[in-house]
């Protein structure tokens, strides 16, 4: 089957992301195609790269790259969601006159309607979230 | 930025908006995304439910609370071709709110007919 994946809700905080990336890392080792994972919301959060959670506890926006870098998945930031909330790549950081960036290596930043073209190009958009 | 909105395939997408318009960002955010969504011409519906029917409520004013009043938006989703509102009518009666109420015209529809669109959708997103 083929997935699409929102994720609502920032790390740490609230279980949604971890939900959102062991039901992605499941459905990959069962043979499905994940056509993106969207983050909106405080979702965006989940693409710093500044994050440094405690040693004895999970990476979660480092678990996300790795997943993405071994298995080819598309990771998206909501641009409108990742403005109000400080998430920043290069293009953003030069476009809006910024002095850093942050978001993590295999995030991309774009728009909503990658979220809509997931619900359209997918058998399934799962929403993790409250 | 440009994004490919033709995709030649239309699906039934279901907004289904569940919280109070102010107090959390979701759904000022949910109306975002049905606002950009309605240029992908898609089977767009959306209902009402709990607290998110104070999304439509007439006269909103969050002067002093200072956050943005979208509230007006909702009237402009006709003018998108966003034109299927629902909303509960029980969850109306149990905030005391009638039709008047609102700032846009919709249909006040049961809780069974809300569990009939959620069964015939094929997208939700629930905010």
């Amino acid at each position: 089957m083929k997935f699409g994946i929102l994720v609502n809700e920032g790390p740490y905080t609230h279980q949604a992301s971890d939900s959102a990336y062991l039901f992605t890392k499941a459905a990959i080792e069962d043979g499905h195609e994940i056509f993106r994972v969207f983050f909106y919301h405080d979702g965006v959060n989940n693409g710093t790269r500044l994050a440094t959670p405690p040693q004895d506890d999970r990476h979660i926006p480092n678990r996300w790259t790795e997943l993405a870098k071994e298995n080819n998945i598309d990771l998206v930031v909501c641009v409108a969601a990742a403005q109000r909330r400080g998430m920043v790549d290069p293009e953003e950081m030069k476009r809006n006159k910024k002095d850093a960036n942050n978001l993590a290596e295999n995030f991309r930043i774009s728009g909503l309607g990658q979220l809509i073209e997931a619900g359209i190009q997918t058998d399934r958009l799962i929403t993790f979230g409250d | 930025m440009e994004e490919e909105t033709q995709s030649g395939i239309v699906k039934k997408f279901l907004y289904i908006n569940r919280r109070a318009p102010h107090g959390t960002i979701y759904a000022h955010e949910a109306l975002e995304t049905v606002l950009i969504g309605a240029a992908f011409e898609q089977d767009v519906t959306l209902v009402f439910i709990d607290d998110g029917v104070f999304q439509l409520k007439k006269n909103q004013d969050t002067s002093e609370i200072g956050t943005k009043n979208f509230s007006k938006t909702y009237a402009a989703l006709e003018d998108m071709d966003v034109e299927k509102l629902y909303v509960e009518k029980k969850s109306l009666e149990q905030r005391g709110l009638t039709q008047d109420d609102l700032s846009v015209d919709v249909k006040i529809i049961s809780s069974d007919q809300i569990k009939k669109l959620i069964n015939e959708s094929e997208v939700i997103l629930n905010f």
